[in-house]
C-alpha cells in the first residue's frame, strides 16, 4: 500500500485518481503512526512552502523511518521542494534535506519582457542521466507544471526544465525522488512516471 | 521552452455539449466524456468545462458530467458556471476539477477569490473575464467592458483593471472572452487580449473569435497570450488539435505535440 500523505496543501484528489488508474492502491494515513505500515511513501501538495509546517517532527521522524529502511518515497510538486534542505518562500522552516540545496523564486529570466512568473503549463524535459523514475520516457516529452519556486540543480538532477533559467524537473538518489511537475496531470507521459514508481514500490 | 496551450471548451447544457454565436443560438454538439477523449488523443494540453446556464438557472456545474471526464483524463481539467460559493466549487474539486473557474461571483464577491486561492491554491483559481469593445469616456479610444451573467449585465468595470484586481486578490489565471467575437470565427481580439497580458504576471488565456489556424499563431504573437481556447472549430472537426499544433509550430510558436 502507498501512502499518501495528505498535509492540507491542496486537494488530492487528482494524484488518487491517477493512482487508480494505473491500479495502485492507497490510503491517506491519519497521523505519523500509520506510515509505519506504508510499503511506499507519496508527499504530494502545491501552493505555499508554509503548508509543509504541518510536518512536524513526527511526521519527519516516521518519513525518515521509511526512508531509511528502503521503502520507496515520492514527491511531487510542494512534496518534492520540501525534500530539500528548504525554501527562500518560507526561510525559516527547514524541509526534509534529502536532497541538498535550498528552492528559490524563478527569476521570469533576463529577457524582456521577462518570462511570467509563475510557470504554468507544459514544458519540456531536458535528461541529464538515467533513472528508474523515468525509464521509458521520451527524450522530447513535455510534461505539465505549476508553480513560482524551484529546486537547484545538484549531482541528483535527472531531468531540468528551463523558464527564464534551469532548474531541477526530475531529482532522485536511491529509493528518494521527486518531481516538480504534476504527473497525475501530464497524460501519458505522468502515468508512466507513477507506474515507474509503483513498480519499485512493489 | 513553455509551450503556448491549446485549450478547448466544452460549452454543457443538460448534459450536452453546446455552442452558440455571440453567447446565443445553441446548437448541440455531443456527449462531453466522448469530445473530451477525442481531444486528448489529439493532444489537446487542458481541458475547460463550462456549465453555461449555471448562472442563470443557479444550478450546479454537473458534478456527473466532470467526473466522466475527470476519471479517464489526466491533463488539466477547469470547470466554471455556476459556482457562487465555497461549496459550489467544493463540489467541483470533489468531482474532479483541478481548477474553478469564475466570473460573476468574482465580481459580485471579490473575495471569495481569496478563500478559494487559500483553500486550493492560486493554481486552482481561475478568474474568467468576459468583456466588450466600447468607446471610453472621452469617445476617442476604446476599452474593454466587462460584463457579468453570461454577457447580459455590464459590470462598470475596465478588464485590464479588474484582471489586476483578480490577480492581486488571488487568482491564478485570467480566461479572457470577448463578447464582440465569441463565435464569430473573426480571429480573437488581439488587442484586448494584449493589453490584459502585459499587466499581470499570471498566464492570460484568450477565447472568443477562433477560426482559422492563424488566429491562433496572432494571438501568441500580437495578443501576447499564454494559452488560446476554442470551442465550436474543435467540435465540428473543422480544425483538429493536432493539425493547429503543426501549424503553430511551423511559424515558431512553441506548442506540445
Amino acid at each position: 500500500m502507498i501512502a499518501l500523505v495528505d498535509y492540507g496543501a491542496g486537494n488530492l484528489t487528482s494524484v488518487k485518481k491517477a493512482l487508480a488508474a494505473i491500479g495502485a492502491e492507497v490510503f491517506v494515513p491519519a497521523h505519523p503512526g500509520e506510515l509505519a505500515a506504508a510499503g511506499s511513501v507519496i508527499v504530494p501538495g502545491v501552493g505555499h512552502f508554509d503548508a509543509t509546517r504541518t510536518l512536524d517532527r513526527p511526521w519527519v521522524d516516521a518519513i525518515r523511518a521509511l526512508v531509511d529502511a528502503g521503502r520507496p518515497l515520492l514527491g511531487i510538486c510542494l512534496g518534492m521542494q520540501w525534500l530539500f534542505e528548504g525554501s527562500e518562500e518560507a526561510p525559516d522552516w527547514p524541509g526534509l534535506g534529502i536532497f541538498a540545496g535550498r528552492c528559490y523564486r524563478l527569476s521570469g529570466g533576463t529577457g524582456a519582457p521577462r518570462l511570467k512568473v509563475p510557470h504554468v503549463g507544459w514544458n519540456s524535459l531536458a535528461f541529464c542521466r538515467a533513472a528508474p523514475i523515468a525509464d521509458g520516457i521520451p527524450r522530447d516529452a513535455q510534461v505539465y507544471f505549476t508553480h513560482s519556486y524551484a529546486a537547484p540543480l545538484t549531482p541528483d538532477t535527472v531531468a531540468s526544465t528551463e523558464h527564464g533559467e534551469r532548474f531541477a524537473a526530475i531529482v532522485a538518489r536511491g529509493n528518494v525522488a521527486g518531481v516538480q511537475f504534476h504527473p497525475e496531470k501530464s497524460g501519458d507521459v505522468g502515468l508512466r512516471i507513477l507506474e515507474n514508481f509503483v513498480r519499485r514500490a512493489g | 521552452m513553455l509551450s503556448k496551450r491549446i485549450i478547448a471548451c466544452l460549452d454543457v447544457r443538460d448534459g450536452q455539449v453546446v455552442k452558440g454565436i455571440n453567447f446565443d443560438g445553441l446548437r448541440d454538439a455531443g456527449d462531453p466524456a466522448d469530445l473530451a477523449r477525442r481531444y486528448n488523443r489529439e493532444g489537446i494540453d487542458e481541458l475547460v468545462i463550462l456549465d453555461i446556464t449555471a448562472t442563470l438557472e443557479r444550478r450546479r456545474a454537473l458534478a456527473d458530467t466532470i467526473r466522466a471526464v475527470a476519471r479517464e483524463l489526466f491533463i488539466p481539467l477547469a470547470v466554471g458556471g455556476g459556482i457562487r460559493t465555497a461549496e459550489d466549487a467544493a463540489a467541483a474539486v470533489e468531482a474532479g476539477a483541478d481548477k474553478v473557474s469564475l466570473n460573476t461571483a468574482a465580481l459580485s464577491n471579490p473575495p471569495l477569490i481569496t478563500t478559494l486561492a487559500a483553500r486550493y491554491g492560486s493554481q486552482a483559481v481561475v478568474v474568467a473575464i468576459d468583456a466588450k469593445r466600447a468607446p471610453d469616456a472621452d469617445q476617442r479610444g476604446t476599452r474593454f467592458a466587462v460584463y457579468a451573467r453570461s454577457g447580459q449585465s455590464a459590470a462598470n468595470r475596465d478588464a485590464v483593471e479588474w484582471a489586476r484586481e483578480a490577480e492581486s486578490r488571488g487568482a491564478g489565471e485570467i480566461l479572457l472572452t470577448s463578447i464582440d467575437r465569441d463565435g464569430t470565427k473573426a480571429g480573437f481580439d488581439c488587442e484586448m487580449t494584449a493589453a490584459v497580458s502585459k499587466a499581470v504576471s499570471i498566464p492570460v488565456i484568450a477565447s472568443g473569435g477562433a477560426g482559422g489556424l492563424d488566429d491562433f499563431v496572432e494571438v501568441f504573437t500580437e495578443g501576447c497570450a499564454d494559452a488560446a481556447l476554442a470551442a465550436s472549430i474543435f467540435h465540428y472537426a473543422e480544425t483538429s488539435v493536432r493539425s493547429l499544433k503543426r501549424h503553430l509550430r511551423e511559424h515558431g510558436i512553441p506548442v506540445r505535440l
